[in-house]
């Protein structure tokens, strides 16, 4: 079994408002083995770049974790100080943003930017730093690195700028890269190259990723493993082949449902809002927008269900007293995909 | 970038020249005459007194000779101050105003930058609050109270520096207090705004996310990025607080040019008036050069063509 480098138990994150205190993360436990890419998928607000903004602790002023633990090998972030945390961001764990357009300093070249990491954590002088910064704006393929690395951001395009954000993310070769909406903000051409770029850097510095998204198609390429948040709970998480030709929770169905296909005459979409986390429901949060939900949905809330050693989903539709339920006509045929997986593994 | 310069530097010119032109005839509106005690005088007397400064003259003429004049950088005699050659006269006195009008600029800058960068990094809290009712007072305490409350508490009770005159440096420190407080407070302002701003600024995020410590960051990239609001402010400051100001240098007895100026107006002195103007004019054109130049340097993103590296 792969070395398990980060393990997040039971997190509870509440952020105090005027208006009271929204309890975003409610009760999330996952983990990251060495050279994995987990995807952690869900709407806007369900928490997803709240949990890891607590992995690199720098969540905001009025968020307080009330609850849980993020093991990073035998040690826990959250007891960490600020100092030792600044130790380990950047150096163990770095981060991709969203944005590559803001996401850089208008008024430093380039070449610093990059550079700035080492000098803090390796101590470099300068001049190596440089000279490494160079080595890691040719990995991320930009042309013509030596000339570009006395650039300021504003001389690059959108695609280059984050190429430039993943080289300053990897250059001190962090074991874990957190990548939170990497390519939300490129046209769909860039996408696909920096897609491409992460997993084939992932390779080159054997780093594992965690990678915060809403869009599945995006994860189907990416992913070796799924997890899918919802109202600040992880309700499915599994294998990308479990997640998307095996899923259960009726959420992970909504999800995929939504996706367009080829043939899909109209863009289906789950109905409602996500609940009012200053006040979350008592039993599964996605009750109310849920066509299958049951009685108990509303009362309590379910536990995890095993599905295979490696699949497991918070729906009270797999406890045996359950009836079963048809899903929409998209997972049925996903499941007939996932059955020839299964039979084609086994061969 | 050379074309660039040639270009503002013309317009600098026909700048000085608007504002030539126009500050003569403005001047020449102003009710009253050089003359201080004018009704004694009989006809003759005034006629001669006319005559011997050119005042007889067409007012286009005057203008015209005056024009000239500047041209060949003759900026005519003082009327009042024993006919001395203005251009003297500045030169004379100048030098403590600018020294002051620096020395002011300085200790305003560097510390308003300060305070308002810790403000900023501690927004919301009572060291932010501290910042700002101290900028406030700053900002709003007329400098010449300041300047007599300094004299009585600093100079006269405790003794540490002289109450007035110009000497040495220390002469300088207590005017210098006084002036550049209002120089400190609005700085402190505008880089609290500014860097709150960039606080909240993306890269800001990337930065937190490289591991770099609280004060890092503010040095080396929410700094500079505050500052461009602050060098459109400062340049036409310094230009003001270099060319005199009559309260401070009344009170301190400082031999600078702002006195001398007030005094020119009061009693007509025209060539004084048009000395002064134009140098202040002249000043502040150069600083706006200056300014669009520095923008350049502290944000590669203004930076004009070709003139990158």
């Amino acid at each position: 079994m792969a070395e398990r480098i980060l393990d997040v138990k039971n997190l509870k994150i509440d952020f105090h408002t005027y208006a009271g205190d929204v309890k975003a993360i409610r009760d999330v436990s996952f983990h990251l083995d060495k050279g994995e890419t987990l995807a952690i998928v869900g709407e806007s607000g369900s928490g997803k770049s709240v949990t890891t903004k607590s992995l690199m602790g720098l969540l905001a002023n009025n968020a307080e974790v009330t609850g849980g633990s993020i093991m990073f090998h035998d040690q826990d972030i959250l007891k960490k100080s600020e100092k030792e945390m600044q130790n380990i961001r950047g150096k163990d764990i770095a981060m991709i943003f969203q944005d590559p357009m803001t996401s850089l300093d208008p008024t430093m070249r380039i070449g610093q930017q990059i550079a700035e990491p080492l000098i803090k954590h390796k101590h470099v002088d300068k001049k190596k730093a440089w000279s490494q910064a160079l080595d890691l704006l040719k990995l991320v393929g930009i042309t013509d690195a030596e000339e570009r690395i006395k650039n300021y951001p504003h001389q690059f395009s959108g695609g280059q700028r984050q190429r430039i954000v993943i080289a300053i993310a990897l250059v001190c070769y962090p074991e874990i890269l957190i990548a939170d909406e990497p390519t939300t903000a490129l046209d769909v051409t860039i996408q696909a190259q920096i897609l491409e770029l992460m997993k084939e850097l992932q390779e080159k510095i054997e780093t594992s990723i965690i990678f915060i998204t809403h869009d599945l198609g995006v994860v189907a390429g990416m992913a070796d493993r799924v997890a899918v948040m919802y109202a600040g709970q992880i309700v499915e998480y599994g294998t990308v082949d479990e997640i998307f030709f095996n899923p259960q929770h009726p959420y992970t169905w909504g999800l995929l449902n939504s996706m367009p296909t080829l043939s899909s005459t109209k863009l289906e979409a789950i109905p409602g809002t996500p609940p009012d986390l200053l006040d979350p429901p008592k039993g599964d949060p996605f009750v109310a927008r849920n066509p299958y939900a049951m009685k108990i949905d509303a009362e309590q809330r379910p536990p995890f269900f095993k599905v295979s050693e490696t699949h497991y989903a918070a729906t009270w539709l797999l406890h045996p007293n359950a009836p079963k339920v048809t899903p929409p006509d998209e997972i049925i045929r996903r499941r007939q995909t996932f059955k020839d997986i299964m039979a084609h593994k086994a061969i | 970038m050379r074309k660039y310069l040639l270009k503002r530097v013309f317009y600098m010119i026909l700048t000085l020249f608007l504002v030539a032109t126009i500050t003569f005839f403005l001047m020449k509106l102003m009710p009253g005459t050089p003359y201080s005690n004018q009704q004694k005088m009989t006809a003759q007397q005034i006629q001669i007194m006319n005559e011997q400064y050119g005042l007889n003259k067409p007012m286009w003429m005057q203008y015209l000779i005056y024009l000239g004049g500047m041209l060949h950088g003759d900026l005519g005699v003082s009327f009042q101050f024993s006919n001395q050659p203005v251009s003297y006269l500045i030169a004379s006195r100048i030098g403590a105003s600018a020294q002051l009008g620096i020395q002011a600029m300085i200790f305003g800058v560097v510390l308003g930058i300060v305070i308002g960068s810790i403000a900023a990094v501690n927004k919301n809290t009572w060291i932010d609050t501290l910042c700002t009712i101290l900028s406030i007072i700053g900002k709003s305490v007329p400098n010449f109270v300041l300047a007599v409350l300094l004299q009585f508490y600093i100079a006269l009770k405790l003794g540490w520096f002289p109450i007035a005159d110009w000497g040495g440096f220390s002469y300088t420190v207590l005017p210098t207090i006084a002036l550049g407080v209002g120089p400190l407070a609005e700085t402190a302002r505008f880089i609290r705004t500014g860097m709150v701003d960039v606080l909240n600024s993306d890269y800001i995020e990337l930065a937190k996310a490289k591991g770099m410590s609280r004060y890092g960051i503010v040095w080396h990239h929410a700094l500079r990025n505050s500052l461009i609001p602050l060098v459109t402010l400062i340049g036409p400051y310094t230009v003001a607080l270099m060319t005199g100001s009559m309260v401070i240098e009344n009170i301190f007895s400082i031999p600078g040019i702002g006195e001398q100026f007030v005094k020119s107006i009061l009693t007509n002195d025209y060539p004084t008036i048009m000395g002064v103007t134009m140098l202040f004019s002249a000043g502040l054109v150069a600083v706006i050069l200056l300014t669009d130049i520095i923008y350049g340097i502290i944000d590669p993103r203004i930076r004009l063509s070709g003139s990158g590296d």
